[in-house]
C-alpha cells in the first residue's frame, strides 16, 4: 500500500464522516463540524493525490499544497461567517438549530 | 520524503479517523470542539508526511488554531443552553437512513476511484519548476500562489474580506462578561506576543525560498492578536483606519495586477526580473490585512472594553 492510497482511504472516511454530520445533525455547531471535517478529507484527498505526481527530485506536486492553502483560509473564512449567523440565530431564538430541526 | 507506509502512518490514520469522529459525534459540544483542534493538529502531521510543509504551517495556525479559537467563542457566548444538544446526536434513525446509504455509496465510489488511479500519475511538477527561476520566488508553493495562480490568491482575500463584512454586519451580540484575565495571561502575552510578530515577519520573508508565506505569518500574528485580546479586551471599531487596513490586502494586490496589464505584461503577469519585488510587496500588505481580518473574525465588531 502507498502513502497515497493510505492517506486517500483517510480522506474518504472523513468526507463520509464530515457528510453525514453535516447534513444528520441538529445542532448548527456540529453541522459545522461536518462541513468542516468534509473539508479536511477533501484537502486530503488532495494532497495524498499530490505525492502520486513526484518530479525528479522526488518532491510532491506543488500546485495542490497551494490550492489547499487557499482552501484552509477560505473554509476558516466561512466557518466564521456561520458561527456569526450561527450566534445571530440563537439570539434572535434561543436555539442553535433550523426551524424545521425543532420537532421530533 | 519517503514514501513507504511505516507503523507511523497507520497510527496517524487511525488516530485520524478516530478523532474525527469523535469530534463529529460527541454529546458535549466542547468536548467535540476540543477533539477538533487537536485532530487540526494532527492533520498537521499528515501534511509533513504527504511532503507538504507549508500546508502544515497553515493548518497548524489557520485551521486548527484560528478556527478553534473562533468555535469556541461561539460556545461561551451561546451558553450552557446553547450548547447543550441530545445524548447521541447522530444515532442512526431512519429519518437518517437515506443520508447514511447516499454517504456509503459516495465513499464505496470515491474508493473504487482511489483504487483505479496508478500508483504514478503525471502533474503539474515538471512546469511548475521549470519556470520557478523566472517566478520571482525559490519555493514552488509561493510561486503557485503568488505567480501562476495569482488570480487565485487575489479572489481568496476577497472571500476573507466579504466575511469580515458579513460578521460586522451580523455582529450585534451580548458582550461577554469579561472576567478579570488571570496573571500568568498577562506574563504569556508579554513573552508570546513580541514572538508572535518576529516569527510572523519571519515566516513572510521565508516563504520566497522555504516554507513559509503571508497567509502563515499573518496567521500568527492573528494569533498574537487572539491572545492580546484575551488578556486585555480591545475593541477595533470599524473606524477608516481599521477598514483601509481590512481593504489594503486585496486593494494593493488589485493594482499591481492592474499596473502589470497597463504595463503590458496582462493583469498579474509580472515580469521576471521584478517579480520577487512585486511579490513582496503584495505579501507584505496581504500579511498585515489577513492578520487584522482574523483578529477582526474573533473580536467582532463592538465586543471589548468591556
Amino acid at each position: 500500500m502507498s502513502l497515497a492510497l493510505l492517506y486517500g482511504l483517510v480522506g474518504v472516511g472523513l468526507v463520509a464522516m464530515g457528510l453525514y454530520a453535516a447534513l444528520a445533525a441538529r445542532h448548527l455547531l456540529r453541522r459545522l463540524l461536518g462541513f468542516n471535517v468534509l473539508g479536511a478529507g477533501v484537502f486530503m484527498l488532495f494532497i495524498a493525490h499530490a505525492t502520486r505526481a513526484v518530479d525528479a527530485a522526488g518532491r510532491p506536486d506543488p500546485v495542490p499544497h497551494a490550492l489547499v492553502i487557499t482552501g484552509i483560509v477560505v473554509a476558516v473564512s466561512a466557518t466564521a461567517l456561520a458561527l456569526a449567523l450561527l450566534r445571530r440565530l440563537h439570539a434572535r431564538h434561543g436555539r442553535p438549530t433550523l426551524p424545521e430541526d425543532r420537532e421530533g | 520524503m519517503a514514501s513507504e507506509v511505516q507503523a507511523f502512518d497507520l497510527l496517524l490514520a487511525v488516530l485520524l479517523l478516530w478523532l474525527a469522529w469523535r469530534a463529529l459525534a460527541s454529546a458535549d459540544l466542547f468536548k467535540a470542539v476540543v477533539q477538533y483542534i487537536v485532530f487540526g493538529l494532527l492533520l498537521a502531521l499528515a501534511w509533513i508526511r504527504l511532503g507538504a510543509p507549508d500546508v502544515a504551517l497553515a493548518e497548524a495556525a489557520i485551521g486548527a488554531g484560528l478556527a478553534g479559537a473562533l468555535l469556541l467563542d461561539t460556545l461561551a457566548r451561546i451558553g450552557r443552553a446553547g450548547v447543550r444538544d441530545e445524548a447521541r446526536p447522530l444515532r442512526l434513525t431512519r429519518r437518517r437512513a437515506g443520508v447514511a446509504l447516499a454517504v456509503v455509496g459516495l465513499a464505496a465510489a470515491l474508493v473504487a476511484v482511489l483504487l483505479a488511479l496508478p500508483p504514478a500519475m503525471p502533474g503539474l511538477s515538471a512546469e511548475a519548476m521549470a519556470q520557478l527561476e523566472r517566478s520571482g520566488v525559490s519555493n514552488p508553493v509561493t510561486a503557485t500562489l503568488l505567480n501562476y495562480r495569482a488570480h487565485d490568491t487575489l479572489l481568496e482575500i476577497g472571500v476573507l474580506l466579504l466575511a469580515v463584512l458579513g460578521v460586522w454586519v451580523l455582529d450585534a451580540e451580548p458582550r461577554l462578561d469579561q472576567a478579570e484575565a488571570p496573571a500568568p495571561l498577562h506574563w504569556l502575552v508579554r513573552v508570546l506576543l513580541p514572538l508572535a510578530v518576529v516569527v510572523g515577519g519571519y515566516l513572510l520573508w521565508v516563504g520566497a525560498h522555504a516554507p513559509g508565506g503571508a497567509f502563515q505569518g499573518g496567521a500568527l500574528l492573528a494569533a498574537g492578536g487572539v491572545l492580546l485580546h484575551l488578556a486585555r479586551p480591545f475593541a477595533l471599531g470599524s473606524g477608516w483606519l481599521v477598514r483601509l487596513a481590512a481593504v489594503g490586502g486585496f486593494a494593493v494586490f488589485l493594482l499591481v495586477g492592474l499596473a502589470m496589464l497597463l504595463l503590458g505584461g496582462g493583469f498579474l503577469h509580472f515580469p521576471p526580473g521584478q517579480a520577487g519585488t512585486w511579490i513582496l510587496l503584495i505579501e507584505t500588505a496581504a500579511m498585515l490585512s489577513i492578520a487584522l481580518m482574523l483578529v477582526v473574525l474573533f473580536v467582532g465588531r463592538s465586543r471589548g472594553a468591556g
